[in-house]
């Protein structure tokens, strides 16, 4: 397959950045998105230039490293799959492919197509966990969790957190991602004891970062590699609602 | 230096409870006096740093990943092994210590591994109060799954995600101990080496991967969580970026490396399609619970199949080849994964392989959606499922899937003992990176539990007899020459690799070497084979340091760089595999030597002459490395030829 690329070009954050474009000649409709990356790479290593940054792992849809905006799509035109997951089957001979970074404020862009997610890992630490030592646990089977209700923890707790729901957003939201963290632990019998300060803390810390805010249109929930649903941001809303009725610390 | 595995005297079933009250405690207003860094935030890792940091030390912990939560850890598909016998088939830690010493054929140290099944049933105390959505019963109770090499039903597990599940719970752990500022994370920073002054290990030196910055941290110990290092294959089932780079370094600081050559080819991976080809995909060996290996009987079917005349489905029952059935009636698909893997290899070497590479084997499910319902299936297998079609492009509902074995795990890594102490006091190693648990082949769902069983249940212990051993005073600054040199050689280094300005991508050397190392000193090895490796090596790596291109600078964001730092030193740990694969005249798990197999092909162990934990010593570059060896002693155990018949 032929391919043409335009591929977002920036130094550093704090110097712009523009589309520059690339030919490939040489495409295997078997190989993987970022697999034609490593291809382009290579040649550009060849003759002299500098390599296109891009966040990468697993390359198995699964750490949430892979962040690329693909004509218009957080992880291109496949659902329910992140970039590393993206073939080039789902493309056809000729095609131009417009490739970006997350356009986030939360997000600030580190290199080319890498950004910063570190906002994610911020508003875990506000309270993303229930707090337990190493050593002070029960018996496993001590705390029944009725299948449904695992199921449901599960669902939400499948985020791979890529960032990709704020990406699709128009208002740049981290509402999925928080509401998938929100949701797993506000199911599980475990989560009770920290359940509205927890809620209330990722909140407050999802506001601190600059993330927008949740005008409910469902792209985040479409463009989610982990198809996680918008139920979870129903229940983000509840928990977030009834935390503040009945909080005694109730800020910002 | 003799080596010295502080295995404690007394019954197996009491060790690990004498030893633990025999070590030394840090008094608890002492903790926070005490430094401990822990590089790497994988299940090893993070479980690690958050235990620490709750026990009162202050710690610093370093990854190279934007996050903590993206270790490689979170790919682990199939789940975690735990003697608690919920389903009362007749489990116990001493089933589960059996099972393990046997799969690694005897090649693993019996005090480690009781231990080691002994904290099993901690660890998922620990992550169900964490909040990790294991898989249930209807009754609310934990629902276990069968692996390879057991024959009970001991893994417990969260879909196919359960290593994504249960560093989340470390990592859950681990961010709230960042935000009681008892942890300092710090992320995008890649570990290049380990400072040693008077023979302890007092910090590290490290790259800022997004400025360059070269710098130093001091600390009253050292943690390597550092993850295995199969990438010097090139192709794996790891991550792209896990590397050897921390573990190497430390080895050449003087950390003796255990049995460098022991790999585990897991046996259903997606197979190789082209030379673009960066990574390879691991199918959980929990399909193996419900899907049948097969190939067809004849060269002439096989054949057909590659030409693509006809399909999987076209050839009849009694012209198929259940060959792990036929051969192994007892244990069938779910032999160890060394034993599948080479079956599978016996097969298309045959020339009765499927694809048109010949190089793959069948893993059908149609029986048991037949059997269970197509629903039953999805609701086991059905990430798994998706994700081979997203690769592949075929419906494995509908045709079976195509599997081959593929680089998965090493069971080598640096030497540890009892209290995963490396050869350099006050240098730790845990989890994947250390040798200790597995012997020549770990039993599938038994890694996440030796990480977390490392990281959670055992170094909190043990480093306090050596915290308490030398004192809050015996810390040096960073100031100190020692840490400037350490700095300094980095710099040099990165300005070496950044100089040659060669014709070469540092790729290009690495697929080289992953050819090298898959040909000679893959599935199966043997003398000339190792010997011709040797050589092909040392000429690789003389060429990589006269003609790699390696572009940019130092200081700034530098992929290249990163890369080629990584293929350097894997460059020469594959010389040393290759050595100690040479070295050991045997067959044992993982390691297969042609010349040592039994009539059947089975692995053939020398026990009188290779009963030893091989701990090879760095003495230069380009220098011999020198050979230890801590025998193994069996005192619960008889050694036998593994059967699983
Ligand atoms: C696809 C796949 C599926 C698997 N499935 C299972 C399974 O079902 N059950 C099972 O028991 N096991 C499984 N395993 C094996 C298991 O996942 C790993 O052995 C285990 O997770 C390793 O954990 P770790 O903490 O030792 O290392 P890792 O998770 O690899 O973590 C290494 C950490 O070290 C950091 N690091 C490395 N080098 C440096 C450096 N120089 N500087 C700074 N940071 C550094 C990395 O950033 C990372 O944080 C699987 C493995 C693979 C590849
Ligand atoms: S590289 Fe891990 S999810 Fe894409």
């Amino acid at each position: 397959m032929k391919i043409t690329l335009k591929v977002w070009r920036q130094k550093n954050s704090n110097t712009p950045g523009k589309l520059v474009e690339y030919q490939l000649d040489n495409i295997s409709p078997d190989m993987s998105f970022l697999e034609m990356f490593d291809v382009l790479n290579g040649e550009l290593t060849k003759k002299g230039e500098e390599i296109i940054a891009f966040d990468h792992d697993c390359r198995e849809g699964i750490c949430g490293s892979c962040s690329m905006y693909i004509n218009g799509r957080a992880h291109g035109p496949q659902t329910g799959s992140t970039t590393c997951q993206l073939h080039m089957r789902s493309f056809s001979d000729g095609d131009t492919i417009v490739v970006e970074p997350w356009r986030a404020r939360a997000f600030p862009v580190i290199k080319d197509l890498m950004v910063d997610r570190t906002a994610f890992d911020r508003i875990a630490q506000a309270g993303g966990y229930i707090s337990v030592n190493t050593g002070s646990a029960p018996d496993a089977n001590e705390i029944p969790v009725p299948r449904e209700v695992a199921d449901t923890a599960m669902d939400a707790a499948q985020c791979i957190a890529c960032g990709a729901c704020v990406a699709a957003c128009k208002n740049a939201s981290a509402m999925l991602y928080v509401a998938a963290k929100v949701s797993h632990f506000a199911v599980l019998p475990q989560g009770q004891a920290e359940r509205t300060m927890r809620a209330e803390r990722m909140v407050a810390q999802m506001d601190t970062e600059g993330f927008g805010a949740c005008s409910f249109t469902g792209a985040c929930s479409v463009e989610c590699p982990k198809s996680i649903s918008l139920d979870h941001i129903a229940r983000l809303n509840r928990e977030y609602l009834g935390a503040k009725l009945t909080s005694n610390n109730v800020q910002g | 230096m003799e080596l010295d595995s502080k295995i404690p005297e007394g019954p197996l079933a009491e060790k690990w409870a004498r030893h633990k009250f025999g070590l030394k405690l840090v008094n608890p207003a002492n903790k926070r006096k005490y430094d401990i860094i822990v590089v790497g935030t994988g299940l090893a890792g993070a479980s690690a740093a958050a235990s620490l940091a709750e026990l009162g030390y202050n710690v610093k912990a370093f990854t190279f990943h934007d996050s903590a939560r993206r270790a490689h850890s979170i790919a682990a598909q199939g789940g975690i092994n735990a003697a608690k016998n919920y389903q009362n088939d007749g489990d116990s830690v001493f089933r589960l210590f059996y099972d393990t010493i046997k799969g690694g054929d005897y090649r693993a140290r019996e005090g480690n591994v009781y231990r080691l099944a002994e904290v099993s049933v901690n660890i998922i105390d620990q992550c169900v109060a964490q909040g990790v959505p294991f898989a249930r019963e209807y009754g609310g109770l934990l629902a276990n799954r069968s692996f390879g090499g057991a024959q009970v039903s001991r893994t417990f597990y969260a879909r196919g995600q359960t290593g994504q599940q249960l560093l989340l719970g470390a990592y859950h752990a681990l961010s709230r101990q960042v935000a009681n500022g008892k942890v300092k994370l710090i992320t995008r920073t890649e570990m290049l080496d380990v400072i040693v002054v008077d023979g302890k290990a007092r910090g590290i030196i490290t790259r800022n991967l997004l400025t360059g910055a070269i710098e130093s941290h001091s600390a009253h110990a050292v943690l390597l969580c550092t993850g295995g290092y199969g990438n010097v294959f090139y192709l794996s089932t790891n991550a792209m970026n896990s590397n050897v780079t921390a573990a190497w370094r430390a080895h050449k600081k003087g950390a003796y490396f255990g049995n460098p050559c022991y790999t585990q080819i897991h046996p259903t991976c997606i197979p190789v399609k082209g030379d673009y080809q960066s990574k390879l995909t691991l199918m959980s060996e929990s399909l193996r619970n419900d899907g049948r290996v097969w190939v067809p009987k004849s060269q002439q079917d096989a054949e057909k199949i590659r030409k693509g005349q006809i399909k999987a489905n076209d050839i009849p029952e009694d012209a198929r080849d259940y060959f792990l059935e036929r051969r192994y009636p007892s244990f069938g698909n779910l032999v160890p994964r060394d034993v599948a893997s080479r079956n599978a290899k016996y097969v298309c070497d045959e020339g009765r392989g499927v694809a048109p590479t010949g190089l793959a084997v069948y893993l059908d499910f149609a029986d048991a959606i037949r059997r269970d319902g197509r629903k039953t299936i999805e609701a086991k297998y059905g990430n798994l499922f998706e994700m081979y079609e997203k690769i592949v492009g075929d419906n494995p509902y509908e045709t079976p899937m195509m599997i081959y074995p593929a680089v998965h795990y090493t069971m080598g890594g640096l030497w540890v003992d009892y209290n995963l102490m490396t050869t350099i006091p006050g240098l730790y190693a845990l989890g994947e990176a250390n040798f200790s648990d597995h012997g020549a082949n770990r039993l599938g769902a038994s890694a996440l539990m030796q990480g977390l069983a490392d990281g959670y249940f055992v170094i909190p212990y043990t480093i306090g007899d050596y915290l308490a051993t030398i004192g809050p005073g015996d810390k040096i600054a960073v100031d100190h020459p020692a840490f400037k040199e350490g700095e300094q050689r980095i710099h040099d280094m990165n300005n070496r690799l950044l100089s040659i300005k060669g014709s070469k991508t540092v790729d290009e050397y690495h697929k080289a070497l992953g050819h090298i190392m898959w040909d000679y000193c893959g599935m199966s090895r043997n003398a000339e084979g190792l010997k011709k490796a040797k050589k092909m090596i040392q000429e690789l790596r003389a060429e990589f340091w006269q003609n790699v291109r390696v572009l940019g600078t130092n200081e700034e964001m530098n992929q290249s760089l990163e890369h080629a730092g990584r293929v350097a030193d894997f460059l020469e740990l594959g010389e040393l595999m290759v050595d100690d694969a040479l070295h050991r005249e045997e067959s044992c798990g993982g390691h297969f030597r042609e010349e040592y197999q039994t009539e059947e092909g089975e692995a053939k162990r020398d026990d009188a002459n290779f009963t030893y934990v091989a701990a090879w010593e760095y003495t230069g570059d380009n220098k011999p490395e020198v050979l230890h060896k801590e025998e193994l002693e069996f005192e619960n155990v008889k050694l036998t030829q593994r059967s699983y018949k």
